[in-house]
């Protein structure tokens, strides 16, 4: 009796013990998670990277300056000139909101950071607390161990380091934490069957919506969930508690977002959960008529009902499918219909296809995302069916339904991330489980068996540890919850005892001494690769801003800052009101840095006026004008790599700005540009390729430099190497040629000779002249 | 109608009277000026010019200041104007600063501004001395053609007067102007007129009135860098846990001829010799020694082309704007850095603490339109007092930083038109408590304390309302 009470004691103290390393664990897991995104910062600098975050950038600087209210009521007149955008109504406002309460927070406390500051870190922040998130969902599934497991996994895992590196902000940096911590929530409740935490999930769903078009995947997930709860015989009171709130909160919620406002009722990508909800209320009620009726009564009420209601479902069906298939998507979006129908959007959509994250991955990409967790996730998915219980069958829903999108869309790769790691966290934590088990179960027998006693003593001592552990790892939320929601402790009894009962069996589960080391040995070296491998991805692969470029050459560092020298220039040196026409790519950067109006930018939200620009770049020059004129544009920006080596520039995107102005404007046809079915710049190119736009653009005086018009990127002389703008000049080419910046000269010049010009005007004669016979040395 | 005549009369004869009585107090026509010599130097943006007076006190009573005259278009642009006198002889020669003071005279014609000079001792009749002045005048080349295109050398007119404007009889003069090169298109040929390579000599001219005025026109090359800083912020910020901040926010301009039409990065980089002469990359910064943490940005990020050099004398930054400047472009930037504060913060005999910086603009040869010196003293300062060897417009702000509560005062000083002779050090005393240094960390700590106060009550604390058994 003395020695139980002892033993209880240690119990109390190691189970503190234990409280307090998991939260220093948790503490560093974090704090790694943080400084693992910190490359960026201390390789280049600390700057918004890539196009979308600089949307974003520019949103939290609008919301920091003016208010919320003048945030929700905003009319660009900077973009997609002369549509203008509703800034307020179509952007997802969760990420500025976050970011600008945070800038709020401490300049209130007098902590000046800027603004840029604030959304730099945004994301290493928010990586953090998705690994909190992590923790919190895994354990739920499996365990403290798991937990911390699948935490520090998250914490490192190249897709979503690739998404969340300092400077990167973008929408799914705080996304990602939110759709983890609903999920965990959802779990949560399905444990405990609190609306307590229902209530929570609804706004944490609510968070999610407001932070990325990602909700879908959500909406869709647990309803999967539920119906797959319902139809195994799963149904429990939980089970409503965690959906119904849900979806009338969630719902509520969502259409309290302007971006998605009535979308949240109408559109086909939210129907799954309404259905469900039907459902799960004619199951909850079929169980409870079950309950109070005797069965022969049941039986009879069973056929009463399934008939009526099978008539009212046909008919409520039947009026559903004509309302869908009265429009033309089937009220599916057109990113969601690509998702299902993966070879959708290059028929039907070529810009969502033109961005080359729409793009299905590569297998290489799904070692380089997620590493050796491809290996693990499955033996994670057979530990999630030992037992099999309703948040372990959550959670092999989500990995298998995020395996398939992420096959779809190299983006989503990002959705599969979180599951892979709490998959490979199961797996890792009950493999060092299992083999831990055996070698501690064994070592004592190795050392005690020459004297033979307390054999039996030792192992029963075991036994108790076990136990013990055990049950530290089920009281692991004691500490937290509070004493008022003591109701709850009844079914948590119950879920100990059943998984008592396995741990029993489990005793028999031991494996060899030596198979166990060496299988351990091997699990640390996996995971030593999988660290080795992450922090590489994170400080090589991943860090770059994109808008600064560097290459290491025999002399050192170079960097390529052509980007930001044109921006600047546009920003000083032009008319504040001036229009910058570029591809759509270049949109946010030229509103965020150069503070210039642009035609297009990468909200793509509208195909016909991409379409135009497509057209004036692939038009020749005379037509490219007139429809820039008539745009008010003043300069046109173009992107060359030729020069440096860039592969990524206009003239690669170039069969893009074909097929999307084709598109809209059939005079413009996608086979005049290649030759052959090839793509191609030089000599043997089409003459529409070398007379368009885009290709005198980029090539105006590009034989100048070598002699020869070398371009690097395509690894070929240029076709035509000689030739002059009329209508165009340039204003501004940076230091490496990347960024060219020209003046659509105005119509007067244009109409009058220019030896009248000179004749009326005798100032700039001269000058006139030389240029004149500085171009006459040219052959052409 | 008639009224208002006569009271118009009535008030112009005041006037007159006021100003006859004023001109028998302080004009001194007895003096005459023996010889004088101007230099000016328009090599640079920026013109100097050195004058050397030789005057006469030719009346009979004592004279103690010395007026020296400017027209209206060089008074608007003066930056800087001294005076000094030399003493000893040969090979002692000292010069002694005299002081300078804005005066007014009624006699001087359209507009011309006067500024007194006061004699070390009063000069008695019939004797003479050489005053030597130097001054400074800033935008006073006017670039002609205002527009040029990459390929073009950049003209600028120099506007002067052959003769010296002075309310004294000048007996013998001559004034020449030194160009950046030979290549002067024209010039105002006021005989005798010479010009030896470049520079251009008027005079020696011989007995010129008071106030006579002989317009000259120079034109020639000048493609020194038309650097301009539009508005220069200089932020200092002291804290007394050893380290000074600066931060200094410029907005650049090339003030040259204005660039027309084509900008090619062709002609630009492969002619370098013909193309783009007039304009400029690279610009020199004099930082102080032991300078560190420097950093060179702009709004929207940091600017990779810079070179710092740092010996134990003084730090030289290279900077290199984004793009080249031609003509009328503009570029931002922020210059920043750290400096240990032993080598700038000192104590004074009365006990007050005061900082000792250079005023004006880092960047060398420079002229700075608008130049605002902030001096951010720690919080819980004092009484501060700026000591400005130059007239500044002055007044206290506060500024809020890390997790001030009441604000740290703000000295603001500003000056227009500031050149590089305004690098002069200037002082910002005042009091100074060192328990305020413990002020932040000390609320840092109670703010821990009282989270783990918070925490440890939480857990204790049961707020449940009812109690399940």
């Amino acid at each position: 009796m003395a020695a139980s009470s002892e033993t209880k004691g240690e119990g109390t103290l190691r189970k503190a013990f234990g409280g307090v390393l998991g939260f220093f664990i948790l503490l560093l897991i974090g704090a790694f998670a943080f400084s693992i995104r910190l490359f960026s910062v201390i390789k280049y600098e600390s700057v918004i990277h890539e196009f979308d975050p600089y949307f974003n950038y520019r949103v939290t600087q609008f919301l920091t300056k003016n208010g919320i209210y003048d945030f929700w009521n905003w009319f660009d007149d900077r973009t997609w000139y002369p549509l203008g955008r509703v800034i307020g109504g179509t952007v997802y406002p969760g990420l500025t909101l976050t970011a600008g309460s945070i800038w709020w927070l401490l300049n209130n406390l007098n902590i000046p950071l800027s603004v840029e500051t604030v959304c730099v870190f945004t994301a290493p922040i928010f990586s953090a607390n998705a690994s909190w998130a992590t923790y919190l969902l895994t354990k739920e599934v499996k365990g403290t161990g798991a937990g911390l497991t699948a935490a520090a996994l998250l914490a490192m895992v190249p897709s979503y380091i690739s998404r969340s590196v300092a400077g990167s902000y973008d929408n799914e940096a705080v996304a990602i934490f939110a759709l983890i911590f609903t999920f965990y929530l959802y779990i949560k409740t399905l444990n405990t069957g609190s609306l307590f935490y229902a209530t929570l999930n609804a706004l944490s769903y609510f968070y999610m919506v407001c932070s990325w078009g990602g909700y879908t995947f959500i909406i869709n997930l647990i309803p999967m969930h539920v119906l797959l709860c319902i139809v195994t015989g799963r149904y429990s009171p939980r089970l409503y508690i965690a959906y119904a709130p849900l979806v009338v909160l969630g719902t509520l919620l969502a259409s309290l977002v302007p971006v998605v406002g009535f979308n949240a009722v109408m559109t086909s990508e939210h129907f799954a959960s309404f259905l469900v909800f039907i459902i799960i209320h004619v199951v909850a009620l079929v169980y409870y008529i079950k309950g109070i009726l005797s069965p022969k009564m049941f039986k009879v009420a069973v056929t009463l009902v399934v008939t009526i209601g099978i008539a009212v479902c046909c008919a409520v069906l039947a009026i559903l499918i004509a309302l869908v298939a009265s429009s033309p998507t089937k009220g599916w979006s057109g990113r969601s219909l690509s998702l299902l129908d993966p070879t959708y959007a290059s028929k039907y959509i070529p810009i969502i296809a033109s961005v080359s994250e729409h793009q299905p991955p590569t297998w290489p990409s799904y070692f380089m995302d997620i590493n050796v967790l491809a290996f693990l996730v499955p033996a994670g998915i057979v530990a999630c069916f030992l037992p099999l219980s309703d948040a372990s069958s959550f959670m092999v829903l989500y990995i298998t339904t995020s395996v398939y999108f992420s096959g779809v869309m190299v983006r989503l790769m990002l959705v599969l991330a979180p599951a892979a790691c709490i998959m490979s966290g199961i797996a890792l934590s009950e493999a060092f489980d299992v083999f831990t088990r055996s070698i501690k179960l064994q070592l004592p027998k190795l050392f005690e068996s020459p004297s033979g006693s307390g054999d039996i003593d030792s192992t029963q001592d075991e036994v108790v540890k076990v136990d013990n552990k055990s049950a530290t790892d089920k009281s692991e939320t004691a500490p937290k919850e509070r004493p008022s929601k003591k109701n709850r402790k009844k079914e948590r009894e119950i879920v100990e005892t059943t998984i008592k009962k396995p741990l029993n069996a489990k005793r028999l589960l031991v494996l060899p001494l030596e198979a166990s080391s060496v299988a351990i040995l091997l699990l640390i070296i996996f995971g030593a690769f999988y660290v080795v491998h992450c922090v590489w991805a994170a400080a090589e692969a991943y860090s770059a801003p994109s808008i600064v470029l560097t290459s290491h050459s025999h002399d050192g560092l170079h960097v390529f800052d052509d980007f930001r020298e044109a921006y600047a220039w546009l920003r000083h040196n032009t008319d504040v009101d001036d229009k910058v026409a570029s591809w759509w790519d270049y949109g946010y950067q030229t509103t965020a840095m150069a503070n210039r109006t642009v035609i297009v930018d990468n909200n793509t939200w509208n195909n016909t006026h991409i379409a135009t620009v497509g057209t004036a770049m692939s038009s020749p020059e005379k037509p490219a004008w007139e429809i820039f004129n008539s745009l008010d544009v003043k300069y046109v920006l173009v992107v060359f790599g030729g020069l440096v080596g860039y592969p990524s520039d206009d003239i690669n995107k170039f069969l893009w700005m074909v097929r999307i102005g084709g598109g809209v404007f059939p005079h413009i046809r996608e086979p005049d540009y290649l030759r052959d079915g090839q793509y191609r710049i030089d000599a043997h190119a089409t003459p529409t390729m070398l007379n368009c736009l885009m290709y005198k653009l980029s090539y105006y005086r590009f034989v100048e430099t070598d002699g020869k018009g070398f371009d690097r990127v395509r690894r070929t002389e240029i076709g035509k190497k000689h030739f002059k703008l009329t209508h165009f000049e340039e204003v501004f080419t940076t230091h490496h040629w990347m960024v060219r910046i020209y003046k659509l000269k105005s119509p007067k010049n244009r109409i009058r000779g220019k030896s009248k010009k000179s004749k009326s005007n005798s100032k700039t004669g001269p000058s006139n002249s030389k240029r004149h016979s500085n171009l006459r040395k040219n052959p052409w | 109608m008639g009224r208002t005549s006569a009271a118009m009369a009535v008030f112009l004869f005041l006037l007159l009277s006021l100003f006859s009585i004023l001109q028998l107090v302080s004009s001194s026509p007895e003096i005459r000026v023996l010889s004088a010599e101007r230099r000016i130097d328009v090599t640079a943006p920026i013109t100097r010019v050195f004058l050397t007076l030789k005057v006469e006190n030719a009346g009979t009573s004592e004279v103690s200041e010395v007026l020296l005259a400017f027209p209206p278009t060089e008074a608007e642009h003066l930056a800087i104007l001294k005076a000094s006198v030399a003493e000893g002889k040969r090979k002692k020669k000292t010069y002694v600063p005299l002081s300078v003071n804005p005066s007014e005279s009624p006699d001087a014609p359209n507009g011309a501004r006067l500024y007194s000079v006061s004699l070390r001792s009063p000069l008695k009749s019939g004797e003479a001395t050489t005053v030597e002045a130097f001054y400074v005048l800033t935008h006073l080349l006017e670039p002609f053609p205002a527009e040029i295109s990459q390929s073009e050398a950049q003209l600028v007119y120099y506007r002067d007067s052959a003769t010296l404007l002075s309310p004294y009889h000048i007996v013998e003069q001559i004034t020449s102007i030194k160009t950046p090169s030979n290549k002067v298109e024209s010039f105002t040929s006021v005989d005798p007129t010479s010009r030896v390579g470049s520079e251009l000599r008027y005079g020696p001219y011989h007995d010129h009135g008071p106030y006579s005025y002989s317009p000259v026109i120079v034109h020639f090359e000048n493609n020194n860098p038309f650097a301009v800083v539009e508005e220069l912020v200089r932020e200092i910020e002291i804290s007394h846990w050893g380290s000074l901040q600066i931060r200094d926010h410029y907005k650049l301009k090339h003030a040259g001829a204005r660039h027309k039409g084509v900008f090619s990065r062709l002609e630009y980089q492969f002619k370098q010799s013909i193309s783009g002469v007039a304009s400029f990359r690279h610009l020199l910064t004099k930082l102080p020694p032991r300078v560190h943490s420097v950093y060179y940005r702009d709004e929207i990020g940091n600017i990779s082309s810079s070179h710092l050099r740092i010996d134990s004398h003084k730090s030289e930054l290279e900077i290199e704007p984004r793009y080249p400047l031609f003509g009328g472009w503009k570029a931002t930037f922020t210059i920043g850095y750290g400096l240990p504060l032993q080598d700038f913060l000192f104590e004074s005999h009365d006990g007050r603490r005061y900082l000792n910086f250079s005023f004006g603009c880092p960047l060398i040869e420079t002229m700075v339109d608008d130049l605002t010196v902030k001096v951010i003293l720690p919080e819980g300062s004092r009484n501060p007092t700026a000591a400005v060897p130059f007239p500044v417009d002055q007044h206290l702000e506060t500024t809020y930083s890390y997790l001030d509560v009441v604000g740290r005062t703000t000295v603001v000083l500003q000056k227009r038109n500031v050149v590089p002779e305004h690098n002069i050090p200037f002082q910002v005393y005042y009091d100074f408590n060192p328990i305020f240094m413990l002020a932040e960390p000390l609320m840092l700590i109670s703010a821990v304390f009282l989270f783990f106060v918070a925490c440890i009550t939480y857990v204790h604390v049961d707020l449940s309302i009812g109690k399940s058994s």
